[in-house]
């Protein structure tokens, strides 16, 4: 055998299809959620790792074999993959769920990535993922996939350099005291921050190719997993509504009124 | 815009239509000049007290009369914010026919009474076909009813066109009766990036002929202005390489009842557009979320707090015919690169944005430091001539007001002139009601 041939990566991209960030949220009127009849979109932070998974083949060229996007979700959800096929990943898998079925866990979605994961006959060298859903903001997700395989994982990337020679990732992460870099060893699980990068808009040629790419069809039952929840929501309502401010006349007033609330302090 | 100052030293606010009636008897009695005020947000000094008339603001005239939701009729007091009657029927599952970007103030009455026009124009027409009746104080005071809640009323003259746009100078509205139209269930856009200009006419009535009855919006941004906006923070929508020396761009927004449905129109479309053996556009984008369908129309609607933000704009609302909208920009730009003014020393910019499917062009030219008189000079009355040449109009949706009337001549035959003065003559012979505006 002559030397081993560098492995060409193959990126992993979960996804997740959530209301819109520009819509307003209402509660139900049995406050057992929201209304989820309003337009819905990809997870703001899901494109922004669909996003880094394209750029990552544009600086990398050939060393990059496939770029597959993934969801868990109703049938709707096959807009987004869609979507993210069209801004450039090359295939997509759904792993369908009834309309009507209780949103995903997150346990329950990173066994479900686990499964998938394992299945890919070429392997998968990096999972790229956001670090939360703007839904139920759970941010859980990357992290449980990461410890259930056994895997490296970088939370809140706001840079990442892969280097698929060494098998190494190098990631930077926002932090408070500043920006901390870590050197992971591939497979990696990554999750993006905000700052990672500005998601392309898909062009028009492009969301003609998405028509064309090939999306597998999957049900939980065939990847024998159970997605029932572990939580149950008691109740879902609206933070109370703010009381508007008023106006004082003068300083003495102002005085009064803080004393009235009770924040008025001592004289030194 | 702090071009204007108003020269009154009363403002009136009556509460109802007889409250404007006893006021316009007791001026028209001594003799003195009315200005109805709405907003006051339009651009051309039409509300705008010149020589000490009084003003009379409606603003105070704010209650919706009836609405019905099975017709979507709104009957409503003249000084009612557009954007509080668009608040007030939302919940009834309509919008009203016009939007502007002046919608939180401007106010229904002054919207009539400049015909002003807006985004939705193109899909649901004029205020002239909108408006069922008005209610409207003449000049000597007398209450002219024609609050009609009627689609259809073929009996004799249409007096209320003559207060659509009669810029409060034949008498006041008070009260309006207009048509709403449903809320569309489904909204989408696309931006196309197009080689040529060239391209815009066939694009048009491509996307016209496939998307039928849901389209609802058709911009045109040419490049300076796209290259502003970019430099500027919006965008950037489509990818540099691929837009490569595009010379314009195209916005088109569909509404329609069922989303899939007009999914599927606009997939035809793109896929006829993209197949085509001699492309008509070089690439462009659809809206994937709603945050992406405000971004794209962020790149339309931002243009002119860009056009500020560059230095002082010249600003042009001329209609001219859609095979124009270039060579009117063209020959400006040429005529100050004639005179030595076009760089950043005098005119920095000269653009075109504005809504193709009207033939409405605005035209935006940036004198970099600040107005001079001898810009000015050089763009007009050029412009106005520019226009004339191609049959277009002076004032596409702005109106006239004060600071047109020396170029009303532009788009009006001295015949024209003469028949306006004498409806002005029968309606207001005193010639009370905001006098200097409109006519010469």
């Amino acid at each position: 055998m002559g030397p081993s041939a560098v492995r060409l990566l193959n990126i992993f991209v979960p996804i997740k299809r959530a209301v819109d960030y520009a819509v307003k949220i209402r509660v139900n009127p049995e406050q057992t959620g929201i209304d989820l009849n309003v337009k819905h979109s990809m997870n703001p932070f899901d494109e922004i790792a669909v996003e880094e998974a394209v750029r990552i083949r544009e600086r990398l060229k050939d060393a990059v074999k496939s770029i597959k996007v993934v969801t868990i979700g109703p049938p709707k959800s096959a807009e987004t993959l869609r979507t993210a096929l069209a801004m450039g990943a090359d295939s997509a898998i759904h792993v369908e769920i009834p309309e009507s079925a209780p949103a995903p866990e997150p346990l329950g979605v990173a066994k479900t990535l686990r499964a998938l994961i394992e299945r890919q006959k070429e392997g998968v060298d990096v999972v790229i993922m956001g670090k939360q859903a703007i839904d139920d903001d759970a941010g859980q997700t990357g992290q449980m996939l990461a410890g259930l395989l056994g895997w490296s994982q970088a939370t809140f990337a706001s840079k990442v350099v892969v280097d698929p020679e060494q098998k190494v990732a190098n990631v930077t992460r926002e932090i408070d005291g500043g920006l901390e870099e870590l050197r992971c060893k591939l497979p990696v699980i990554i999750t993006t921050d905000l700052r990672l990068n500005e998601p392309r808009y898909a062009s028009l040629p492009n969301i003609m190719k998405a028509k064309k790419k090939p999306v597998e069809k999957l049900t939980t039952a065939e990847l024998g997993i159970d997605l029932t929840p572990r939580l149950e929501t008691i109740k879902v309502t609206e933070p109370p509504k703010r009381v508007g401010g008023g106006k004082v006349a003068n300083v003495d007033e102002l005085l009064a009124k803080l004393k009235e609330a009770g924040i008025t302090g001592k004289h030194a | 815009m702090g071009k204007y100052h108003g020269q009154a030293n009363s403002v009136l606010r009556p509460r109802t239509t007889e409250q404007v009636s006893e006021i316009v008897k007791y001026c028209a009695h001594r003799r003195i000049g009315i200005v109805p005020q709405g907003g006051n947000t339009g651009l051309v000094g039409g509300s705008i007290s010149l020589q000490k008339e009084i003003v009379l603001s409606l603003g105070a005239m704010n209650n919706v009369r009836s609405f019905d939701p099975v017709s979507g009729i709104l009957v409503a007091d003249a000084g009612c914010i557009l954007q509080s009657l668009s608040d007030y029927i939302a919940p009834h599952n309509h919008i009203m026919p016009l939007d502007l970007g002046a919608k939180g103030s401007c106010q229904i009455g002054g919207n009539i009474s400049t015909n002003a026009g807006g985004l939705r124009l193109l899909r649901y027409g004029s205020l002239h076909g909108t408006v069922l009746g008005l209610e409207v104080v003449l000049p000597d005071g007398t209450i002219l009813d024609q609050l009609s809640t009627l689609r259809k009323d073929n009996t004799g003259y249409d007096l209320k066109q003559l207060f659509i746009g009669g810029e409060g100078t034949l008498g006041i509205v008070t009260g309006v009766s207009i048509l709403t139209p449903p809320a569309p269930q489904a909204t989408n856009n696309i931006f196309l990036a197009l080689p040529r200009f060239d391209n815009v006419l066939p694009l048009f009535q491509i996307v016209k002929r496939q998307l039928g009855e849901i389209m609802s919006a058709f911009e045109y941004i040419d490049r300076t202005a796209y290259d502003m906006g970019l430099t500027h923070g919006l965008g950037p929508l489509l990818d540099a390489e691929e837009v490569g020396d595009s010379e314009c761009f195209i916005l088109v927004e569909t509404s329609g009842g069922n989303n899939e449905h007009d999914l599927e129109k606009l997939n035809h479309l793109l896929e006829h557009l993209l197949t085509a053996d001699q492309p008509l556009i070089n690439t462009g984008t659809l809206s994937q979320s709603p945050s992406q369908f405000n971004a794209i129309w962020a790149m339309r609607e931002g243009l002119t707090e860009c056009c500020q933000k560059e230095g002082k704009p010249y600003k042009y609302d001329v209609s001219v015919p859609l095979a124009d909208f270039q060579k009117v920009v063209d020959a400006v730009r040429e005529r100050m690169i004639s005179k030595g003014l076009y760089g950043d020393h005098a005119i920095s910019k000269v653009m075109g944005y504005g809504h193709v499917g009207d033939g409405n062009l605005h035209l935006n030219v940036i004198a970099k430091h600040g107005y001079r008189p001898e810009l000015e000079a050089a763009l007009e009355p050029f412009i106005y001539e520019v226009v004339a040449s191609r049959k277009g109009s002076v004032s596409a949706e702005h109106g006239i007001g004060s600071m047109k009337t020396h170029a009303l001549h532009y788009s009006k035959s001295d015949v024209s002139i003469e028949w306006m003065r004498k409806v002005k003559q029968v309606f207001d012979p005193l010639n009370i009601m905001n006098p200097g505006k409109v006519l010469p």
